[in-house]
């Protein structure tokens, strides 16, 4: 294991082996390789709004920190004094002024990584020290994207740029920041953070698995119609049936949705209309919107109702409700997702109500649909330690000539996504493998 | 249950929080249900000493058609993460009474809570500090609000599935 023909041999068209999803070994090449050659979300600039401000993350199993610079830039830095090794920054956020101080031995650095000081430095004379590549600083990471206030780092200094990868799907985040009438966001509050026992892409499967819905959320879904009925239907409709009755449309509607796929892995729900389509209008944003950016242009922004749209590797964004989720692999069984959601600025505060209420019955720990979707995937991530079958199956409406390189808009019940994903997972997974090896060998 | 508008006490008060907690432990939701104003909301915060329910992301913030959904949820045929079914445990430390105005008949209590719940071979343990505000409605006191704050709101949980 190790070379890319054996990455390549993972993957079989509509099929994929099950130690993608349950292999500690193939966990560590994604955490060395997938995660390090691709695009990968860290957070919002608006968390990180003044001079020294700064948030902790993962790429992968990387510990960074995204600290906003003296030059007003976001800069991404790996979380390790280059002396012994200590975490610089443990806390999720907050304020480090001009500089970091590694609370061990008071070595400083300043917020680009550059090292600052050391304490007592004559010690250093003459040991050589200035040739050791420890005393560099704080290393950054390969590269950082600021787009449209989201930031995204890839580990490798080399790689696909960032247009290039992620191409026309940035067409969602653009939706997403159009709808403030202000054309910027604002992170609302923390994230709800949700620990998963089961692997990662399980997580991202699902996103865009458009037949589970009325199947898996019966429970939440169907009760909620059913309780609604005997009430006698009342108007206005408890908050409730907008969000969570949806989820129990018919296949047809699902099928009538489309799915789009793009290069590289991402692609989306939604592209006729969505489950996101019929919420009750929010009085004024309209206006507000019109005066932004004239009639015609509003409603081409409003009418976009994508349901959920995937950023490969691991994060999706939902357009219409200005919400984040970040799927952050911490093993071959476990995962943690954080759910963001962001503030339109300059809209009336019912949009951030409705995010932050959707955020909340859906994405939670203590919420009745994201009860049943975990329960779903930790009995998938036990299941599939049984020998009875090596594959996972990923047939539905498959065509041979499929070519993920080129964009597709498809029937909505397509499992043309998940194939994408991993398309691009053995392009990444490979990308510098062979490379890697050969200077090993 | 008689017309406790003339005689009530701050025993009353406390035994109602007791008892609503056995109702909880015991699974008997249709009781736990009445006990509530049809106005009244469920509220977990997300972030610690949050003050806005509404415009950042809670763990609860349930009116009564999410709670009574939640309750019929738990007793169906499909309810695939409740097969097999949690069970819960509250323990109370006396409920402070800080407000006490029977004139008006609103009243307010602050409780410190170990909560645990368990489903197959899991079992965790929240502490709580719950705010209960009650009212006396047609001669009983109901919830007119419950306030759950989580001592670690902030943490990653697996399912929190019935209610602390």
């Amino acid at each position: 294991m190790g070379h890319s023909d054996d990455i390549r041999a993972l993957f079989q068209g509509y099929q994929v082996h099950r130690d993608v999803y349950i292999s500690n070994d193939i966990y560590e090449f994604e955490m060395k390789h997938l995660f390090a050659n691709t695009w990968v979300f860290l957070g919002h600039d608006s968390q990180t709004p003044n001079k020294g401000d700064y948030y902790t993350t993962q790429i992968g199993d990387q510990p960074v920190i995204m600290v906003r610079h003296t030059d007003d830039q976001i800069h991404v830095l790996l979380n390790r004094c280059p002396h012994k090794g200590t975490k610089i920054a443990i806390d999720r956020t907050g304020n480090t002024g001009k500089f970091f101080r590694c609370p061990y031995h008071a070595w400083s650095f300043k917020t680009d990584g550059c090292l600052l000081a050391i304490p007592l430095k004559k010690g250093y004379q003459d040991t050589g020290f200035e040739n050791n590549q420890n005393t560099k600083g704080m290393t950054p990471v390969g590269a950082v994207k600021n787009y449209r206030g989201f930031i995204f780092a890839r580990l490798n200094p080399e790689g696909v740029g960032f247009e290039e990868f992620f191409g026309d799907s940035l067409s969602t985040l653009d939706n997403m920041v159009d709808r403030a009438p202000e054309g910027r966001l604002e992170v609302a509050g923390p994230p709800l953070r949700y620990m998963h026992r089961c692997n990662w892409k399980m997580l991202l499967e699902n996103q865009t698995d458009t037949c589970h819905p009325m199947v898996a959320h019966e429970s939440s879904a169907g009760t909620a119609i059913k309780i609604f009925e005997e009430m006698g239907s009342p108007s206005p409709r408890p908050p409730a049936m907008q969000i969570i009755a949806p989820f129990m449309s018919p296949y047809e509607f699902f099928e009538g949705m489309g799915i789009r796929t793009w290069p590289n892995g991402h692609g989306h729900t939604g592209v006729n209309m969505s489950i996101h389509s019929d919420y009750d209008a929010i009085p004024g944003y309209f206006e507000a919107m019109c005066d932004a950016y004239g009639e015609e242009k509003a409603k081409t922004i409003l009418d976009d109702n994508r349901h959920n749209t995937i950023y490969f590797p691991n994060i999706m964004a939902k357009g219409p409700l200005q919400q984040i989720r970040n799927f952050i692999p911490l093993a071959a069984d476990k995962t943690l997702v954080e759910s963001w959601v962001y503030r339109l600025v300059g809209a009336p505060d019912q949009l951030i109500a409705m995010s932050s209420m959707y955020n909340r019955m859906i994405n939670a720990p203590t919420s009745i649909v994201g009860h049943d979707d975990l329960e779903m995937y930790e009995r998938a991530q036990e299941g599939l330690r049984t020998n009875s079958s090596d594959w996972v199956n990923l047939q539905r409406l498959y065509g041979e000539d499929e070519d993920y390189s080129k964009e597709a808009v498809e029937n909505g019940t397509t499992e043309r996504q998940m194939r994408n994903q991993f398309d691009a997972w053995v392009k990444f997974m490979t990308y510098d493998m062979d490379k890697t090896t050969a200077e090993q060998t | 249950m008689e017309d406790m508008t003339q005689h009530i006490t701050r025993d009353d008060i406390i035994d109602f929080i007791y008892q609503e907690a056995r109702m909880l432990d015991e699974g008997r939701y249709d009781e736990w249900l009445s006990l509530w104003l049809e106005s009244g909301i469920y509220w977990m915060p997300l972030d610690y000493k949050q003050s806005d329910p509404i415009n950042a992301t809670s763990l609860l913030y349930e009116d009564h058609f999410m709670l009574r959904l939640r309750v019929e949820r738990l007793n169906g045929a499909r309810t695939f993460s409740q097969k097999p079914k949690s069970r819960c445990h509250h323990v109370l430390q006396r409920p402070f009474v800080d407000v006490f105005e029977p004139l008006e008949g609103r009243f307010q209590t602050n409780t410190s809570v170990h909560y645990v719940e368990t489903r197959l071979d899991e079992q965790i343990l929240l502490a709580l500090t719950v705010t209960h505000d009650l009212k006396i409605d047609d001669g009983k006191l109901k919830i007119a609000g419950k306030k759950v704050e989580l001592l670690n709101s902030d943490a990653a949980f697996g399912n929190i599935q019935l209610l602390p």
